[in-house]
């Protein structure tokens, strides 16, 4: 008993060490906020880079070879060219030495390392939701583009009522993975100096020489998110199968 | 007839790369205004590449179609404005499974039309009820069976109020006992002056509700005419032959 009273005193010094002397819980929550910052805009810019890219890579794949030439089909290759190159370069090299590339060469003279941050997350997660998404519009029947454009809808009209929303069910799956990946790939950011959920973590451990609290407290806080984006996910998944097959 | 073509095809021809298929060596056909057409002819006759050049969806090699004296296989065409007033019908249906029956109906009137929801609504539910489907309104394709899918295809294209409707193998991915009640809507639809071009394998239909049949073979027209004159005194031995087999 004694041995034990003695464990918890010292659990609770350490606790009281770690997050509550000189304030310190604050940075853990500052670099919350900035990893969720992060996160979240990266997430929306991701998905808009994705969807555009993604339709101009499948609208290539499946109506090149036919298409009439002319001007359009011209626009068409060079902008697959485009796509092409963006998808190879950003899936070819780290996320940490584009993140470096980014803030001390591209945009040297900016001062808010979260925007650059998040600029860049989301430039680099918009080449793997592309792929994500270009496989789902592949998957959708062939028929349904059919239906579409029978019916007088254009391509893109097609694209964006009848094809994408269909597409878009089938990845989500793999689109939460991307994005839960993404949440975790920002923990680099301390690299170029932001101050994310990591980094604090990291802070408080060099101030009080403790490592086993702030890592583990910064652990838990990424499981959490995880697992609240999972089940908020799932949620998502079955409102949506309520209408397919 | 001829003075009154809604549909004209000359000389259409169509290639196909891969494989090097000639599906269509030249076919010339008119389409009166509400004549319904029957095509007709053995797998591989090119009656489906046909009728899918007629709104564009198979791009012909060469060739013209007039549609409304429009030749629409012109670049500068707009496409999409034609296909509003030709509807069709596939053989698998191709309902959109991520809207209710409704929202399929609506969707292309409310955003191409620009009619209002309350309008298309309307519209589209006297037409369900006309198809004997208006209590499944708000059910999403996966829950019909395929006759009732293809009778909800069948109104949704009606719901842009097209001038022709082409009709793809309609019956061909029907169980035996779900092809009466499709072919019995179709039927209903011509009785109504509809223009319609039908591909089919249903014999009985085309003879009942065809005003013109076609048999087409290897890519040609090889003979038309009256159901009558086609089924009873076919003139060519490859029809003939054909009908021996599925007769």
């Amino acid at each position: 008993m004694e041995r034990g009273g003695f464990a918890v005193d010292e659990i609770v010094r350490v606790f009281r060490q770690c997050f509550i002397a000189d304030n310190r819980w604050r940075y853990l929550l500052t670099g919350l906020g900035n990893t969720l910052t992060i996160t979240v805009f990266a997430l929306l810019l991701g998905v808009a880079i994705g969807v555009l890219v993604s339709v101009f890579r499948s609208t290539y794949d499946m109506t090149y070879d036919t298409m009439r030439p002319g001007f359009g089909k011209v626009m068409l290759g060079i902008m697959n060219r485009i796509c092409v190159l963006y998808v190879t370069v950003i899936r070819g090299t780290p996320v940490v030495v584009q993140l470096l590339i980014a803030y001390f060469i591209v945009f040297v003279s900016v001062r808010s390392g979260v925007g650059v941050a998040a600029l860049t997350f989301g430039i680099n997660s918009g080449a793997y939701v592309a792929e994500i998404i270009r496989g789902g519009i592949m998957s959708v029947d062939p028929g349904q583009f059919e239906a579409g454009r029978s019916l007088g809808f254009n391509y893109v009209a097609t694209m964006r009522y009848i094809i994408i929303p269909q597409a878009f069910k089938t990845v989500l799956p793999s689109l939460a993975n991307e994005f839960i990946a993404l949440l975790k790939e920002t923990s680099v950011a301390g690299y170029v100096g932001i101050v994310d959920l990591t980094k604090a973590g990291d802070i408080i451990r060099g101030n009080t020489f403790q490592a086993f609290m702030p890592l583990i407290a910064v652990a838990a806080i990424y499981l959490v998110m995880v697992i609240f984006f999972t089940w908020l996910v799932g949620k998502l998944e079955r409102r949506l199968r309520t209408s397919e097959h | 007839m001829s003075t009154d073509a809604l549909i004209r095809t000359e000389g259409l021809k169509k290639h196909f790369k891969g494989g090097d298929i000639q599906a269509l060596r030249g076919i010339d056909a008119e389409i009166g205004r509400g004549e319904v057409v029957v095509v007709i002819g053995p797998s591989g006759s090119g009656k489906s590449t046909f009728l899918r050049c007629l709104n564009l969806l198979e791009m012909p090699t060469a060739g013209r179609i007039l549609f409304d004296g429009v030749d629409i296989t012109d670049p500068k065409v707009d496409i999409d404005a034609h296909r509003r007033k030709m509807g069709m019908v596939f053989q698998h249906f191709n309902l959109f499974p991520h809207m209710t029956l409704l929202g399929n109906m609506t969707l292309a009137p409310i955003k191409l039309l620009h009619e209002s929801r309350e309008n298309a609504e309307k519209r589209a539910m006297a037409l369900l009820d006309r198809v004997g489907l208006a209590d499944r309104a708000g059910a999403y394709p996966s829950q019909l069976s395929g006759g009732q899918k293809q009778r909800i295809a069948i109104v949704r294209a009606l719901c842009m109020n097209p001038e022709v409707m082409l009709f793809d193998e309609p019956t061909s991915a029907l169980d035996p006992e779900m092809v009466g009640e499709v072919l019995d809507v179709m039927k209903r639809l011509a009785e109504e002056g509809m223009t319609m071009v039908v591909v089919t394998h249903e014999m009985g239909f085309a003879r009942e509700v065809g005003d013109r049949v076609i048999f087409m073979d290897e890519g040609r027209i090889v003979e038309q005419g009256t159901p009558e004159k086609i089924f009873d005194s076919p003139e060519s031995e490859r029809l003939r032959s054909f009908l021996a087999k599925v007769l």
